[in-house]
């Protein structure tokens, strides 16, 4: 048992790999939350009237609503008068080529294995740097732009696309969905924006990697997607956070829509840094993601793998309005030490057959604590709606926890809902069984937990699959002794 | 190959076998019989190195290597292996990639490179028409949903596949039906040689038929009472234990 010990310590005391800080100049936002904090983000961003005006009236929601208590999840009241809510690169530039995107930037996303060169990217994924506050650069805007996608930061977009962004923003998750919606309404500072335009589909994958950096800032990302009538677009989105002993909020709200016969697909590796081992430091990832299906035939998949954060809490979820639209989740949460997750999604069946799957895969070591939380919900309209629910959880080691909340809300008698749920342990047995094939505890852990997520794992693109297979094994090696 | 010396073992704070000795030659197949419950799983996971199981004391040698120095995936990239007795299930790990790693584990601990992924399902084709498995099971998850004699078949084919110098089969004749115990035993017959050892743990003479033993050893009270050739096991298939078990009564 003391081996084991050892070898845990040693393995977390090395394993975020992404823990380390750019040295740029930044400016920053006065310390607190006030109006004069939302004026003054909308100014530096330039924004239109308009926008200043959304901003304010999702701030004053905000100031009459209360942090939810009901997730699953523990720690101590956030003070939002001690974060600083804007933090950007203070030596402003435009920036028109690669060529002018600051050295140490540049050097951040190398370290990060994503660096900001078209031609040496993974072969064809278009990226959105954004770092603390701000988009660095987004690449493949030219070639993008010949189909008539538009891809740049939301901050662009404002300025550049009112009418879409007016139209779109907001309309999947309103100002005052709750509380950390509120809040990233209010305060967001940069994020993706994507157009499909209709009948296109997008010819290469569309991702953005977010960054924190400075200290004592949180992070608000926005970020909303359009797939217009028969288009199709597969969007990635992978962030990581330097090691800090406080612990730092992360606030995202996504909204996706597809109209007609349109199709999104949305991957997440989340990394951001979990804390230490003794669950000291780490993001609270409070994330507000909904797609919503409003054409007929539409679809919309989620994908997430979710392996950093000190607490997790979010639950990408679908609005199937069009009839004969398709909502999927496919999840695999680890939490490892005292990480904490609570995660799971919404289907919200509204329109006539509707279909939506959810495949949910909790993995839980040390004395972390993993729920599932999901709701189906069928609509008085949505005849003939399908769900499918398959929620597994598995336990290494004895010291965490993994629970499973199912809600159902039936109004039309003719939905179809199937729910299957399993709660399995890494036993003695089976690793025994793979240590007589010659296999070491940490080969077999990983092999066995990829098998277990297998099903997740096929959903995402091939780069990020092996990413995410290997960002697995990470977090939980030494989870076993 | 092997040698067992005054071998006491307990689980859980109770002794299982007691001052057990046994002696293995290259080449040579021995074979253990005796009641329920008298520790022949438990002399095959100990010697495979499960955890439960403590050593309280004496010694084993395998191949001029202390056993006891070594992890239990130390042993079997050494080259031990043991064909369960209840085989465990991997969900979503194909036995392509189960036994791709497992290959693999062992060639590097040879100072090998990965074998080619050509070269790798050529093997498995071979070793799989050995013990006459369809070639479906390769794709299929390590076990799961296999019937019980399915998984005994499998445990012969991983076997072959590692070509490991001591082979340790608990019970694999039991749940076989006449025909797939005759694919089996054959399957097993096919790796004998000059350099390779067998402990095969039994309850039934009708295996030995198949797979003809140098030794038949008794085993009672958690060490070996009796020892012979396979005439013995005959002789326990026509009188039972009654005789074995009077003659040591102190032991219990
Ligand atoms: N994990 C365990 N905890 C407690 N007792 C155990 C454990 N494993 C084995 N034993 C006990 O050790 C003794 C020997 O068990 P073992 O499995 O070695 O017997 P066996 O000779 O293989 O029997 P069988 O012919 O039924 O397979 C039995 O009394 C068994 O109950
Ligand atoms: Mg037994």
């Amino acid at each position: 048992m003391a081996d084991n010990d050892k070898i845990i310590d040693e393995v977390v005391a090395n394993d975020y790999k992404y823990g380390f800080t750019t040295n740029i100049e930044q400016e920053f936002a006065a310390i607190g939350l006030s109006e004069e904090t939302v004026r003054f983000i909308s100014a530096k961003k330039n924004e239109p009237e308009w926008m200043l005006e959304w901003r304010l009236k999702a701030y004053s929601a905000w100031l009459k609503m209360e942090q939810p208590k009901w997730q699953n999840v523990h720690f101590p009241e956030i003070d939002f008068q001690s974060i600083i809510y804007y933090a950007a690169q203070k030596k402003k530039k435009v920036i028109n080529s690669l060529d002018d995107v600051d050295p140490e930037i540049r050097a951040t996303y190398d370290k990060l294995g994503i660096p900001i060169q078209e031609q040496k990217l993974l072969a064809g994924v278009a990226v959105d740097y954004v770092m603390d506050s701000e988009s660095v650069i987004t690449t493949f805007r030219e070639s993008l732009k010949e189909k008539g996608i538009i891809f740049c930061s939301i901050s662009e977009a404002i300025r550049e696309q009112p009418e879409l962004v007016k139209q779109y923003l907001g309309s999947v998750v309103p100002q005052r969905d709750n509380y950390y919606a509120a809040l990233n309404s209010a305060v967001f500072s940069d994020g993706s924006f994507v157009y499909i335009p209709k009948g296109v589909r997008c010819p290469m994958e569309l991702s953005t990697y977010f960054r924190i950096n400075a200290e004592n800032t949180g992070q608000f990302e926005r970020t909303l997607i359009i797939a217009d009538e028969g288009s199709y677009v597969s969007y990635l989105e992978g962030c990581t956070a330097p090691m800090r002993d406080e612990n730092q909020l992360h606030a995202a709200v996504v909204e996706l829509i597809t109209l007609d016969n349109a199709e999104i697909k949305y991957s997440t590796v989340q990394n951001w840094y979990p804390g230490d081992k003794e669950g000291k430091g780490g993001i609270y990832n409070f994330v507000t993601k909904r797609g919503m299906c409003r054409g007929k035939n539409s679809k919309i998949s989620w994908t997430q793998v979710e392996t950093g954060s000190a607490i997790t809490w979010k639950y990408p979820s679908c609005i199937l309005k069009g009839e004969n639209s398709i909502g999927e989740f496919y999840s695999v949460a680890v939490t490892n030490n005292y990480q904490q997750a609570d995660t799971g999604t919404k289907m919200i069946h509204i329109g006539k057959n509707t279909k939506s799957r959810i495949v949910s895969k909790g993995i839980s070591a040390g004395k972390s604590q993993n729920s599932y939380r999901g709701l189906v919900q069928v609509h008085k309209t949505a005849d003939n709606a399908y769900n499918s629910s398959q929620c597994d959880s598995l336990l290494i080691g004895d010291k965490c926890g993994a629970h499973t909340f199912p809600y159902l809300e039936i109004k039309n008698k003719t939905g179809r809902v199937e729910h299957e749920a399993t709660t399995s342990k890494i036993g003695e047995d089976l690793l025994f069984y793979c240590n007589q094939r010659g296999l070491s505890n940490e080969e077999a852990v990983s092999m066995i937990i990829n098998g277990y997520c297998k099903e997740v794992f096929k959903q995402l693109p091939m780069e990020f699959m092996v990413e995410a297979q290997k960002l697995l094994s990470i977090s939980l090696e030494g989870s076993v002794g | 190959m092997l040698s067992i010396k005054n071998l006491n073992v307990s689980i859980q704070g109770k002794q299982i076998l007691r001052d057990f000795n046994l002696e293995i030659k290259a080449g040579e197949i021995h074979a253990i019989m005796g009641p329920n419950g008298t520790g022949k799983s438990t002399l095959a996971s100990t010697l495979a190195g499960k955890e439960e199981y403590e050593v309280t004391s004496g010694e084993v040698i395998f191949n001029a290597k202390n056993l006891f120095d070594m992890s239990a995936d130390e042993r079997a990239r050494e080259g031990i292996f043991l064909a369960f007795q209840y085989p465990v299930e991997i969900p979503g790990v194909s036995t392509t990639n189960f036994m791709k790693a497992a290959v693999n584990a062992k060639r590097k601990h040879q100072g090998l490179e990965p074998m080619d992924a050509k070269d790798f399902l050529k093997l498995m084709r071979e070793k799989m028409a050995l013990v006459e498995m369809n070639k479906e099971f390769s794709s299929r998850s390590v076990n799961e949903g296999f019937s019980g004699g399915e998984k005994k078949r499998n445990e012969i084919f991983q076997m072959a596949m590692l070509e490991p110098a001591l082979c340790l089969l608990d019970e694999t004749d039991s749940g076989l039906d006449i025909d797939a115990l005759r694919i089996v035993a054959n399957g097993v017959n096919k790796l004998r040689d000059a350099n390779r050892s067998f402990l095969v743990i039994t309850h039934y003479q009708r295996l030995l038929n198949y797979i003809v033993p140098d030794y038949v050893h008794v085993m009672y009270g958690g060490k070996i009472v009796k020892s012979g050739g396979k005439e013995l096991a005959l002789k326990l298939e026509e009188q039972g234990y009654d005789w074995i078990k009077e003659e040591n009564s102190e032991l219990v």
